[in-house]
């Protein structure tokens, strides 16, 4: 098993993601620079956080034309593992992986603080370490995190499984922090192999910041790397 | 394109740029002869008191800046101090108020970005940003307009930077109505062998410049800074800054790997002053020389004149020292990072800077005759007329229903929470920040290390307008206290200093009774300053704001497992009060607020009891016996005990050894501690050994405060003292 996490100008959550694969799972780890056209065999590719090349023009709209970014859509067309983070998402949405796109919060504002998650897949690569119905707690930190498509694309969204994190409140009924449509949170393609989500678990992978539900998300790729091997052992 | 002919320079020119008579006089004499016009620019900001503190030079001399932990005290960009393990932290706070009060968004932004580049230029990485604020009264004119500018402006510098905001203060008071105060503060971490000073050094290794193109924003900012406010100060507004933290992200990244190469002589930023004293504070303190060319100065437009080009502040600009003949390396990084580089001169032996535009020299001026020539004043000072009057003691009026007045005391701007502005601040990324914001003080985890580095930021202006000296060592000992409660040791002090026109006499006292107090109490308490910056000519129309030395102070824990919380933690656990009430109201927020009276003495500081308190908090901390711990300060005991109860929503039943009226008393020296029943023993021993009041007080539980104040009896649910101080501030900002 193999990480990249992408660097673009203006990432700020490559450390952060690159700390728990590489630390706290002991995966091999590697960056890949946004300017060069190779993902250096990894597996697994993550989209990471921040304000790539400064958000300008609309929050991943330049990440979503780097030289890196027709790399990642041939990883993810082949069945590659492909993660997006907060600012991974919305690249992840401006290069067409995902449906729909992101509008600022409802209010307007910056917002950084813990939400609560219900999870509603847990067969996929991401989440097998979850299970349904389970409620998590992650930080967000983000100003454009207002998920939005119309009816029927929502309805065709939710129809194919690809709702993976809905906000909800701490005891799982409702909630929505940002406004997104059906308290959209993370989603994935039809084929489960890229994951897009607001939330960042790599904020809440280790006991010291008070908060471990982000690591199963980590572990879970881990596990099914593994079991992936086994399969062709 | 053709060039106007020079302005004449005379003493009128002179003063037009900031110089007093005597000082063109002393300029024309350091030179023997009258400089020209671009001369004439590069001198006045020099000389300005924001890049010389001439006002205030000669009394910051009597900070004690030595300590075992300090590896640079001022001087530098930054303080520099040692955690161990290897590791330094690097950490300064800064003012930017003027250019906030004229443009909040960009002027907080640009603001947040200075002090990011002073900790970067110092080769660490900065990995904490705090900011204290002081607005005027909510209903002041365009007020929510600088609230909401400001920390839209804190927030996406900050953010995009990908440096968490953990902390910092926000307060609401009238003598701020014309002159906001944005102090913002930055610490960063290197290991101890890889810190970089701002020296020009090696004469033959070349001038680099980086970053943003050169334009005509912010041209004479600093000599901007340097003058009051009047009717006409929304004319200034092209001396404001206009920020780009995107660029600055890349920089800081690029200067990071760069400084890796070990190709780098010196870096500097250019902030306040940009070229000019960049360039003048390498070359003296290297006491060597430089040549500069300024045709090859990248810029935004065509036709800037060399005074334009020596004055403009554009953001995100760094010069550096290269070595020679490994340019190229650093051009390498820069350009990979799509950063423009430029050679735009030398170093030199000649102790002269000469400054060159197409071949023809247009400034040759000596640099350490005009850098240590700046001009040092010791201006009159003078006791301010009524001080007697306004520390004369005020008469308490009981508060009735407790419970209801300190209720009544949340439901303010000034004691609500700050978590509307937090929230707009990422406070989480880099995964470091075990302590956040709300709490006493903010801590983060050193990676790779089992240390945590502790930060607050602490003043309280009312204090001072009562007495300057008394309210500067509060400012010190609440933070030392701050850091106790999270056990942190305290390792040096970064002032912000903020105050009216030193020229006017009382002003000049209130400065110099704050600098003493502040050089006492970080005597006694064993902290040093290592960094700081002063800001003066905080007034509008004649009016002074009030005295606010900020003081940001940051510490070291040396290990996070028995981090103690800052609210109470579980039913049962018993809560202890340490020190002792004098029923002190002088400037009390209860006063201020509910009786709108801001007389009599401040709380008195009793430094030898602020040592014994923190130490015992220190120790405690560190044994594991406290599960939380909450300094006592603004809003007294009935404030610190709100929010202790809010942090897990717990309750508490108590029979505390005040009044009603001493609960609301804003005496020094106190915290509240909850600990567990089995381990309630042994602190008070430790305590009694140590000379520090300890009474235990009642236990934790429920979801109500229940009081027993000498006999009065009080009672509120958690749930809702909550509701009202979670959204008094959004209320009060009419959102």
């Amino acid at each position: 098993m193999k990480c990249g996490v992408v660097v673009f100008p203006g990432s700020n959550c490559d450390h952060d993601v690159y700390h728990v694969l590489k630390h706290l799972l002991n995966v091999e780890t590697v960056f890949l620079w946004h300017d060069d056209a190779d993902l250096k065999g990894s597996d697994l590719v993550v989209l990471p956080g921040g304000f790539s090349y400064g958000d300008y023009l609309r929050a991943g709209a330049m990440a979503g034309l780097s030289p890196i970014v027709d790399e990642v859509r041939r990883h993810a067309e082949a069945g590659g593992l492909v993660l997006g983070i907060c600012n991974g998402f919305q690249i992840l949405l401006e290069m067409g992986l995902l449906p729909g796109a992101m509008r600022r919060n409802l209010g307007q504002r910056f917002l950084c603080r813990d939400v609560h998650l219900e999870v509603v897949r847990d067969d996929l690569a991401f989440t097998s370490q979850y299970s349904v119905g389970q409620i998590l707690r992650m930080p967000v930190a983000h100003a454009e995190g207002n998920y939005f498509d119309t009816p029927k694309n929502l309805d065709a969204l939710e129809k194919n499984r690809q709702v993976v994190f809905r906000y909800c409140d701490p005891g799982g009924g409702p909630d929505d922090p940002n406004g997104s449509e059906r308290g959209i949170a993370g989603i994935c393609n039809r084929d489960g192999n890229v994951f897009g989500l607001m939330p960042h678990p790599e904020r809440c992978s280790e006991e010291l910041l008070g908060n471990v539900d982000g690591l199963a998300l980590f572990s879970s790729v881990m596990k099914s790397a593994a079991a992936a091997m086994e399969v062709e052992a | 394109m053709s060039r106007a002919a020079e302005p004449t320079v005379d003493l009128a020119a002179a003063e037009a740029q900031g110089l007093t008579q005597e000082e063109f006089e002393n300029l024309c004499h350091i030179l023997g002869r009258d400089p020209n016009h671009t001369e004439l620019g590069i001198a006045s900001a020099l000389w300005s008191e924001h890049c010389s503190y001439k006002s205030s030079k000669a009394y910051l001399r009597e900070f004690p800046t030595q300590g075992a932990h300090v590896l640079q005290g001022p001087g530098e960009n930054a303080g520099v101090v040692e955690l161990g393990h290897g590791w330094v932290a690097v950490f300064k706070m800064e003012s930017h108020n003027h250019p906030s009060y004229i443009e909040p968004y960009q002027g907080a932004a640009t603001g947040v970005g200075g002090i990011l580049r002073d900790i970067f230029t110092m080769g660490a990485r900065p990995i904490a940003l705090m900011n204290a604020l002081r607005f005027g009264s909510i209903d002041a004119p365009r007020m929510r307009h600088l609230v909401d500018g400001v920390v839209r402006g804190i927030g996406d510098y900050g953010n995009c930077m990908g440096v968490p905001t953990i902390g910092g203060e926000t307060d609401f008071h009238p003598s701020f109505n014309g002159n906001i105060l944005v102090n913002a503060f930055a610490l960063g971490v290197a290991r101890r062998d890889s810190i970089l000073r701002a020296r020009a050094s090696g004469p033959g290794n070349p001038i680099l410049y980086v970053g943003s193109r050169t334009g005509r924003d912010g041209i004479h900012g600093a000599t901007m800074a340097s003058e009051s406010f009047d009717a006409d100060s929304e004319e200034k507004l092209p001396t404001v800054q206009v920020g780009d933290p995107f660029t600055e992200k890349i920089l800081l990244e690029a200067c990071l790997q760069a400084l890796k190469s070990g190709a780098v002589v010196a870096l500097q930023d250019m902030g306040a002053a940009g070229l000019t004293s960049s360039s003048f504070e390498m070359a003296s303190r290297g006491r060597t020389g430089l040549v500069l060319n300024l045709d090859k100065v990248p810029r935004r437009e065509p036709g800037l004149t060399p005074w334009e080009i020596m004055l403009s502040e554009s953001q995100e600009r760094m010069v550096l020292v290269a070595q020679r003949g490994k340019e190229d390396v650093l051009r390498h990084v820069f350009e990979r990072w799509g950063l423009e580089v430029e050679t735009i001169g030398e170093v030199t032996a000649t102790g002269r800077a000469v400054i060159r535009d197409q071949g023809k020299v247009v400034a040759d001026l000596p640099i350490r005759p005009l850098t240590d020539g700046a001009p040092v004043y010791r201006r009159p000072a003078l006791e301010p007329a009524g001080l007697a009057e306004r520390q004369t003691k005020a008469k308490v009026p009981d508060p009735g229903d407790p419970a209801k007045a300190l209720t009544k005391m949340l439901d303010t701007p000034e004691l609500g929470s700050k978590s509307w502005i937090w929230q707009q601040y990422d406070h989480t990324v880099r995964t470091n920040t075990v302590r956040g914001p709300g709490g006493d003080a903010a801590v983060v985890a050193l990676k790779g290390t089992p240390l945590g580095i502790a930060m607050t930021c602490d003043v309280n202006p009312v204090y001072c307008y009562l007495d300057p000296r008394t309210g500067a060592m509060q400012a010190v000992a609440e933070a030392v206290r701050n850091l106790a409660c999270v056990g942190a040791e305290p390792l040096g002090v970064s002032d912000c200093l903020n105050f009216g026109n030193p020229e006017n006499p009382e002003v000049s006292w209130q400065f110099r009774e704050s600098v003493r107090g502040i050089s006492e109490a970080c005597r006694a308490l064993d902290v040093p300053v290592i960094s700081g910056n002063v800001s003066f000519y905080n007034e509008t129309e004649g009016e002074s704001i009030h005295p606010t030395p900020a003081i940001s102070m940051a510490g070291v824990l040396p290990d996070l497992t028995n981090l103690p919380a800052t609210g109470f933690v579980e039913a049962k656990d018993q809560v202890i009060l340490l020190g002792v009430d004098h029923g002190e109201h002088g400037g009390s927020a209860y006063m201020r607020l509910l009786h709108g009276v801001e007389q009599g003495l401040p709380p008195a500081v009793d430094l030898a009891a602020e040592g014994s308190l923190a130490a015992l908090l220190r120790y405690l901390a560190f044994d594991g016996a406290l599960r939380s711990a909450h300094d006592v300060s603004t809003g007294g005991l009935g404030v610190a005990l709100a929010e202790a109860c809010f942090e897990h929503g717990l309750g508490a039943d108590l029979k505390l050894p005040v009044d009603p009226v001493g609960f609301f008393s804003e005496t020094q020296a106190r915290a509240v501690i909850s600990v567990t029943p089995k381990a309630v023993d042994g602190v008070l021993a430790e305590a009694e050994r140590r000379g520090v009041p300890a009474l235990v007080v009642g236990a934790v539980g429920g979801d109500s405060l229940k009081l027993n104040l000498d006999g009065t009896k009080s009672k509120i649910q958690v749930a809702e003292l909550h509701s009202v101080w979670s959204t008094a501030l959004p209320r009060a900002l009419e959102l």
